[in-house]
């Protein structure tokens, strides 16, 4: 028999835990510094006419990305408009009705979409929206953005509505309320502040979408004029500024990285917020 | 002088060896404060059982016999728990070697997601590099010493969690006795079985008395009663009496253990 | 009589109500159908003329119409293993510090913390990759390596900054807190009791994390570094920044290279010839097919999971 010597035992179990509180510290100083870096850079160019300028040439001082900021604003608009309804829908046809196995593959195919590539999403609408209508749009760009946000909207409204009580669902049918009654005005009352949550992670999830949009709503220095016309967007915007060696444009995309990166965060911690409240009150 | 004669007086009659003696034990969840000036003496080899209402402060009481507390940085205890002589609650206790001293089970079962054999080999491979021989050998004593041999035999690679959960808490057992402590903690080891798996229990808590020190918390008196040798009847966190069983059932001296017993109250 | 109306309407909607839900949840099979036909009809150019021949050919060669998609499916790979090695120690090592060792207090706050992280957008990353990390890499960090591993061809280039070594790097941080914030929520579904059983027989922190911790949550964990694997292949904005774009296979990390999303990114709207812009989607094709791959399996598996731990 040979007997583990306990100080050896120690010594391994030291020598994981030090691993461990390296491996978070690497972690931890690799993501303080990214965000670090971002403030420091970005947060100079924020100003006034960041927000209400359209773009200058190289060289010329002054002038904002305000086109582009619009421009994301309303394709992940037409995004949501998209998005959520059918997704909602999805979600609740899964929570209620998918309990077979076609119901099992639509869960499936929906929890393998929520981390597809979003380039190949953008690929696809430029065959199916752009090539036809010959065009670059920013309507094609929400709706590229649309499909990346239907999958999450769906699985998230799947796992709120079966937090829903089966008994308030029977309570309901047992007064005689009709089944799509039931859902309206039971299911989604009672699952409201999860499903709001759920949307807005799903909107933080896509506005930050660079990929589907290169392709779709292309970009433009002018301001948005219509749907159908490639259309500003704030991050396809960082991307072409910042490969390009005018350092004031480079400057620009820090700003625009640092607006985006503050407003996913806040429309995430705003969720959680949201999320806390709701299961407290 | 008069309070250090008290304080290492034996609680149990002059001729029961100790083993584990508790003196003044106080223990805190952060701020609360869970048992008060709690006096116990485990004599070795016999079966030593905690009663009270729950919420008493027993289940509590049992975990700082083997430390188990000192992984909730915010929970701590003070005064004395003397086992073979030495402080347990110093800090200078190895908590590995004095948890391989002081088996535990559970209240619920709670096999290892590994197989049965794995299970009870585990804390044996944790000490000492068997040959694979001596460690099957080791494992089969430890499944009869805790009666789930012959049920399991023929399936040792079996998944441990997919045993009964009457067998699944001998075989916790089985585990505990296998890396041979000299006291085994249990923890209400028979509230979420059924009355046949709690009559095994129970009967092999009598077998394993004659190798090991036993101390068992439970909320069934007619369990203390059948099982221990002693028993402390817990009320708000205090010790309230200790003595031989048959006393504390037959004639308590307190007035609460009395309640307690004859059901006015818990 | 406003009774019986009422009652009619109330079943045209639900009529109409029960056919809107099946049609939403089928939709996403639709779309799933329609985007693997419309890339096929859209690539077949590609398709027809390359063969399988595509998926072997290092050859990419805008101006003769000659396109093989060999090295960038390589520099998919190559770039996600290489990330998957960095960041999977690292997130495994970030969930047992955020469930067993930070100061409990601070634990919750540390897990929101990675989370948040795990939603900042990806072209943030390969921003930073760029502008910041590629010339601390050029400078300090490639020499030194070329130097001292340089009898390695792997470690053996030009300190450009940019290159597969890199992407690699930036691609392994951006999934890092993605997939220690999946690992950590397996942790957390290791019972307390069980874990204190093992203590109770005497078992250090990592032999209850190694022996009940790792295993309890095996399923979870491999599921969860599946996703991170899909995502990394799948990834545009945090590679194209800092991978250099070049169509040549090379033995050196630190030599540019491409990815099938970065080759998107960078040449679709550039391709004016039909035989360019097929083989441009014929590639978004492979990437879908991949990724579709690797993640159904991860879902699969994790639903196998939940199943198993039903049951128990």
């Amino acid at each position: 028999m040979k007997k583990r010597s306990p100080t050896l035992r120690k010594a391994k179990n030291l020598l994981a835990l030090l691993s461990a509180g390296l491996s978070a510290a690497i972690g931890i100083f690799f993501l303080i510094w990214i965000l670090w870096e971002i403030t420091d850079k970005g947060i100079s160019s924020i100003n006034w006419e960041f927000f209400t300028e359209l773009p200058t040439p190289p060289g010329e001082p002054g002038g904002g990305l305000g086109n582009a900021i619009l421009g994301s604003v309303i394709i992940t608009l037409i995004a949501t408009l998209l998005g959520v309804p059918i997704g909602v829908l999805a979600g609740t046809y899964l929570a209620e009705f998918g309990h077979g196995k076609f119901g099992g593959l639509i869960r499936f195919i929906t929890n393998t979409f929520v981390s597809a590539p979003s380039i190949v999403v953008g690929v696809f609408v430029y065959a199916i929206m752009v090539v036809p209508m010959k065009n670059f749009s920013g309507l094609a760009g929400g709706v590229s953005l649309g499909i990346i946000m239907l999958p999450v909207v769906t699985r998230t409204t799947e796992e709120i509505l079966r937090l829903v009580p089966v008994g308030l669902r029977e309570a309901a049918l047992a007064l005689g309320a009709p089944y799509w009654k039931m859902i309206v005005s039971i299911v989604y009352r009672a699952a409201r502040t999860g499903m709001i949550t759920g949307i807005i992670l799903a909107v933080a999830r896509v506005s930050g979408e660079t990929a589907p949009l290169l392709f779709t709503a292309l970009n433009s220095p002018y301001w948005p004029s219509g749907l159908t016309e490639p259309m500003a967007n704030l991050t396809v915007t960082i991307f072409n500024y910042a490969m390009s060696p005018y350092e004031d444009w480079q400057a620009k995309a820090w700003g625009g990285a640092f607006l985006i990166t503050i407003a996913i965060l806040a429309l995430n911690i705003f969720s959680r917020f949201l999320a806390q409240r709701g299961t407290k009150g | 002088m008069e309070k250090m004669r008290e304080k290492t007086k034996t609680l149990l009659p002059d001729h029961v060896p100790v083993k584990i003696r508790v003196r003044n034990l106080n223990f805190y969840y952060g701020k609360f404060q869970a048992l008060f000036d709690n006096n116990v003496d485990i004599a070795e080899r016999q079966v030593t059982a905690f009663i009270g209402p729950s919420g008493c402060g027993k289940s509590t009481h049992i975990r700082t016999y083997n430390r188990m507390f000192s992984l909730y940085p915010d929970q701590r205890a003070t005064g004395e728990i003397i086992m073979d002589g030495q402080n347990i609650l110093g800090d200078d206790v190895d908590l590995i070697e004095l948890r391989t001293r002081v088996g535990m089970v559970f209240q619920k079962p709670t096999p290892f997601p590994m197989s049965i054999f794995d299970n009870v080999a585990y804390g044996i491979k944790l000490k000492a590099k068997l040959p694979k021989n001596e460690l099957e050998a080791r494992v089969e004593e430890a499944l009869k010493g805790a009666a789930l041999w012959d049920e399991v035999k023929d399936h040792l690679h079996a998944l441990g969690t997919d045993l009964s959960g009457g067998q699944q808490q001998r075989l916790c057992i089985a585990r505990a006795i296998a890396v041979e402590p000299e006291v085994i903690l249990m923890d209400e080891p028979c509230s979420a079985l059924d009355p046949v798996a709690t009559y095994k229990v129970e009967e092999l808590i009598d077998r394993l008395k004659e190798r090991f020190t036993i101390v068992i918390v439970t909320h069934n008196m007619q369990q203390a009663a059948r099982v221990s040798n002693y028993t402390a009847f817990f009320y708000l966190g205090r010790c309230v009496e200790f003595g031989p069983t048959e006393k504390i059932f037959t004639a308590p001296s307190e007035k609460e253990t009395e309640d307690y017993i004859t059901g006015r109250f818990g | 009589m406003p009774r019986p109306s009422k009652r009619r309407s109330n079943d045209i909607i639900e009529v109409l109500f029960q056919f809107l839900t099946r049609f939403s949840g089928s939709f996403i099979l639709i779309l799933l159908l329609i985007m693997l036909a419309s890339l096929t009809w859209e690539a077949w150019p590609a398709i027809k003329k390359f063969g399988l021949r595509f998926l072997i050919s290092t050859e990419w060669d805008p101006v003769l119409g000659n396109f093989g998609a060999l090295t960038t499916i390589l520099g998919t790979l190559i770039s996600t293993a290489l990330a998957m090695l960095i960041a999977v120690p690292l997130a495994i090592g970030v969930a047992i510090f955020l469930t067993e060792l930070a100061p409990q207090p601070l634990r919750p706050i540390l897990g929101t913390a990675i989370e948040l992280l795990a939603a900042i957008p990806s072209i943030i990353y390969g921003m930073w990759g760029l502008f910041t990390l590629a010339p601390v890499l050029s400078e300090y960090i490639q020499p030194w390596m070329t130097e001292h591993l340089g009898f390695i061809p792997l470690f053996d280039g030009p300190p450009m900054g940019v290159g597969m070594f890199t992407a690699g790097l930036v691609l392994s941080i951006m999934i890092l807190p993605f997939m220690a914030s999946v690992i950590r929520d397996c942790f957390l579904m290791t019972p307390q009791v069980l874990k204190e059983s093992a203590y109770g027989l005497g078992a250090t922190t990592w032999e209850v994390i190694k022996d009940v911790v790792l295993p309890y949550g095996k399923r979870g964990v491999i599921g969860g570094l599946f996703l991170g694997l899909g995502r990394a292949l799948g990834e545009t904005m945090a590679v194209t920044f800092v991978i250099g774009n070049a169509h040549e296979l090379s033995w050196s990390l630190f030599d540019p290279a491409n990815t099938i999303a970065s080759t998107l990114a960078n040449e679709f709207t550039e391709a004016s010839d039909p035989i360019y812009l097929a083989a441009l989607i014929e590639l978004a094709l492979v990437l879908f097919l991949i990724t579709f791959v690797i993640l159904g399996l991860a879902e699969w598996w994790l639903y196998s999971a939940n199943a198993g731990g039903r049951k128990s």
